[in-house]
């Protein structure tokens, strides 16, 4: 065997290692309140990983990536309680109302300047958090939409819900799984391709027959129908949707992820979820200056280290502010 | 009615120009959105008050000493987020002064807890009763206030040499370095002037809504630079017709359409503004600047 | 038989008219240098045809083309044959120098998001072919650019950099062929060799408008040569006809 078929070997089983223990997890770990920080550990591996091919892949700041995240949950919450429509049947809705919305926000930006993009991105997001408080007849503005059933198989007489723990973990454990093939399949085609040329240089990338107003489009719907489907596990999971779930920190939290862990790389931003997630639940009684740490450490992170703890190297590029 | 509301427009339009103006200015010269701009002016706000409340100084000198807390905070803003990453990708700045911006709003929220203070300025002055509009004093001093410095800040713009070497430097920095000036003790200028407007702005908008809150900067901010885009970014006279149309329309908005969306008014007008003319109702863009990508 | 054909073509920047109702004909295969002091029009020129930058006036017509090129988007040009190189160097700098490449033939490809999510043969096999068609072309350049082939980008050195901006304009097979300063920083050496490389190329069929400031290189490699002065042409001909030709001196050294 050479060192190369070796290699793509050790890659091979690890990343069977690493499933074999994902699907362990519920078997080993015992306390409900662990099981509750890996489960949203895995939620904002999805919601980083659909803002990673917009931020990561293509080059585009969006800080308003709460307002998809939105979008999929209440979708899930509007159609399970006033509709009874089941939990199936909400996600592919979701992700396409996603979708839209996505659209909705690529189209009018193709041509702004990141620092712009950033504004209206964060205003765009303003606006949805704003309309779910407010537009009482369909959101319940502030007071939000309570028991929203669990999703549930219904196949004759046999009825499987989804209402542990457990059950939750491995229904999450799937939207991961299929997130993180989604991206990495999208990664390796010439879509991926294109996405990061525009990343790098733009122009350039026009010149080399990229279509940029296509592309951006494209990239924003994707990682908005990620971001719904996001939203529809969290509504369920939850049993409850507020407005306060999708404020304009919730964007910079998620924002906050790609750029530790590396923007663009894939197990850079898993990683990144991990522990911007993971960390604080164990520095639990410190939760109060969460928010303040986050800023700072933002602040530190493009001083220090830009290119995140995968990424890569950002600044070898000969262009300047 | 009518004209009663228009007085409240004119005096939102007022705050919003002053805030807008150090949009604009930081803009002109570092070309890049100050994000943390916002934080400023709830500073300013919150400074003056804390100085009031904690140590009883009366107002007048709360309020200058406020402005100045604040005012060197804008500086050291510009040290700590925009300084060390003077030559990386924008996208970097971006990030840093927002993580500024969520800084300073959350430490606010620490020291000072989320809820709302009370903002209580007695001018002991009776309002003005012009035909059946009355109009607080406040509302005049707030609109006084606002007229004196933006003609103070347009004199010192066009006139003294500070100001004219402010514009060279936004017109073409490095031509500006070669007659001797320092672009970086132009950008401490920079700095300097917007936040005390901005910070002035807080004051004023404190005393308008009685009320001061950590999160206050934000949505203000927003506002603001949706009127510093719409007038023309990095014109200073666009910041002041943006801010008192943003402050008309969004006080229109309202009381004529609804109340409950007058927030997303401003976004509204932000996005649109982009689309349609990026470049602003007074602005131009010179061959080389665009808000277009690199 | 006329490949490219520029009309009257003028571009004016605020109060400045960079390229002024230049025309220009080139016939397939045919290797054309433009000299000109800096400032002269020349990069816009290039920018002007490759769609970066907005014309004010002109049409520009490519063999195989219905209508004016200047009316296509940016993005539509290298699909109808023409593509280029940097003068400042632009390499995708975080890509490796593979992918750099094959960003080059994106529109000779068609592979979309749904075959991308589903995997489908048809664009698994597109993938491989454009590999294989981008390290062919990488080859011209023996094995400098397919050793490095999975480095990134901004690794590369200076002159690798260049040919790697080269390998990746070739990938699409253009008909023509826009070479901005190919030798810039190069010693004499270097820069014969690009010679024998740009040859080479040309013998493939593509047709080379190149800008140099070399004069040595022009003489070696041009069939034709197109001199410009504040955006005008002044001066075509063969390299000795305008060489020699008192308006080019001028231009180049001012007027006495």
């Amino acid at each position: 065997m050479t060192m190369a078929e070796r290699f793509a070997l050790s890659r091979w089983t690890i990343k069977v290692a690493i499933l074999i223990a994902c699907m362990a997890v519920p078997l080993v770990v015992q306390s409900n309140y662990a099981m509750r920080v890996i489960i949203y550990i895995y939620l904002y591996i999805v919601l980083a990983l659909g803002l990673n091919v917009v931020m990561g892949f293509t080059g585009l700041l969006n800080i308003g990536h709460a307002a998809f995240y939105a979008m999929g949950a209440y979708t899930t919450a509007i159609l399970m309680t006033g509709y009874g429509l089941s939990f199936w049947w909400t996600v592919p809705i979701g992700m396409g109302l996603g979708v839209l919305m996505g659209l909705a926000i690529g189209f009018p930006t193709l041509r702004l300047r990141d620092d712009y993009l950033a504004m209206v991105t964060l205003g765009f997001g303003q606006i949805v958090y704003i309309v779910a408080n407010n537009w009482m007849s369909l959101t319940r503005g502030p007071r939000g939409i309570p028991a929203i059933p669990a999703p549930t198989f219904e196949l004759f007489d046999w009825r499987f819900v989804i209402d542990n723990y457990t059950r939750y973990y491995y229904l999450i454990l799937f939207f991961v799984a299929l997130t993180i093939f989604a991206c990495v399949r999208v990664r390796d085609s010439r879509v991926g391709l294109a996405w990061m040329a525009i990343r790098e240089d733009e122009d350039v990338a026009a010149v080399m027959g990229i279509h940029l107003g296509f592309y951006k489009t494209l990239a924003f719907a994707f990682s908005a129908a990620l971001g719904a489907l996001a939203g529809s596990f969290f509504s369920v999971f939850q049993s409850f949707v507020s407005p306060n779930s999708f404020t304009i920190l919730e964007s910079v939290v998620i924002v906050t992820i790609p750029i530790l862990g590396g923007l663009g790389s894939i197990p850079g931003t898993i990683v990144g979820a991990v522990l911007m997630i993971g960390l604080p639940e164990v520095f639990r009684s410190a939760s109060e200056y969460r928010m303040v740490a986050v800023g700072a450490f933002m602040v530190l992170m493009m001083i220090l280290k830009p290119e995140g703890l995968f990424g890569k190297k950002l600044f070898q590029t000969t262009y300047k502010v | 009615m009518f004209w009663q509301q228009l007085v409240n427009w004119i005096n939102l339009g007022a705050m919003y120009a002053l805030l807008a103006i150090g949009y604009t200015m930081v803009y002109g010269i570092v070309k890049l959105i100050n994000f943390a701009h916002g934080e400023i002016f709830m500073a300013g706000a919150f400074f003056t008050w804390w100085f009031m409340t904690t140590f009883s100084i009366p107002f007048p000198v709360a309020s200058l000493m406020g402005i100045m807390l604040a005012t060197l905070l804008g500086v050291g803003i510009e040290r700590i987020a925009y300084r060390p990453l003077k030559d990386a990708p924008r996208f970097a700045v971006v990030i840093s002064v927002l993580g500024m911006s969520i800084f300073l709003q959350n430490m606010a929220r620490i020291v000072w807890g989320a809820e709302f203070q009370v903002f209580e300025i007695d001018f002991g002055i009776p309002p003005l009763l012009i035909g059946s509009v009355i109009i607080p004093f406040k509302k005049i001093f707030i609109l006084v206030t606002s007229l004196i410095l933006m003609v103070a800040l347009s004199l010192f713009v066009t006139k003294t040499y500070l100001g004219k070497a402010m514009r060279a430097t936004a017109a073409d920095r490095e031509a500006a370095e070669m007659m001797g000036i320092s672009s970086n003790a132009v950008i401490v200028l920079t700095f300097v002037v917007g936040s005390s407007l901005g910070a002035v702005a807080g004051i004023l908008y404190a005393i308008n809504y009685n009320s001061i809150d950590p999160f206050m900067g934000f949505n203000a901010g927003m506002k603001a630079f949706a009127a510093a885009v719409l007038g023309g970014i990095g014109n200073i006279y666009g910041a002041m017709l943006g801010g008192l149309l943003l402050g008309f329309f969004e006080g229109a908005g309202a009381a004529y359409i609804s109340s409950l969306y007058r927030d997303a008014v401003a976004f509204a007008i932000l996005i649109l503004a982009l689309i349609f003319r990026p470049e602003g109702l007074l602005g131009e863009f010179k061959s080389g600047e665009k808000l277009k990508a690199r | 038989m006329s490949l490219l054909s520029v009309k009257s073509l003028t571009k004016v920047f605020g109060g400045l008219t960079a390229v002024d109702k230049f025309d220009l004909q080139v016939t397939a295969g045919e290797i054309v240098g433009i000299i000109g002091p800096n400032g002269s029009g020349k990069t816009t020129f290039f920018n002007v045809l490759t769609g970066m930058v907005a014309a004010n006036g002109g049409e520009i017509y490519l063999e195989g083309v219905k209508d004016n090129l200047l009316t296509r988007k940016t993005h539509e040009i290298i699909a109808c044959g023409i593509s280029r190189t940097f003068q400042n160097q632009r390499p995708f700098n975080n890509l490796s120098v593979l992918e750099n490449v094959m960003v080059g033939g994106h529109c000779r490809t068609k592979a979309g998001i749904l075959s991308a999510l589903l995997a489908l043969p048809g664009g698994r096999r597109e993938k491989r072919q454009l590999m294989d068609q981008a390290l062919e072309v990488m080859g011209l350049f023996g094995d400098r650019l397919i050793s490095m082939k999975d480095r990134p980008a901004w690794t590369l050195s200076y002159a690798n950099r260049r040919r790697l901006e080269i390998a990746r304009a070739l990938v699409s097979r253009p008909k023509l062929l826009l070479l901005d300063e190919p030798t810039a920083g190069m010693n004499p050496a270097e820069s014969m060799q690009m010679v024998d490389k740009i040859l080479e190329i040309n013998k493939r069929g593509v047709a080379v408008l190149v800008i140099e400031h070399d004069m040595n290189f022009i003489k070696k490699l041009c069939h034709r040569v197109v001199a410009l002065d504040y955006g005008q042409k002044i001066v075509e001909g063969s390299f000795s006809e305008v060489r020699n030709h008192p308006k080019v001196i001028e231009a180049y050294l001012g007027k006495d």
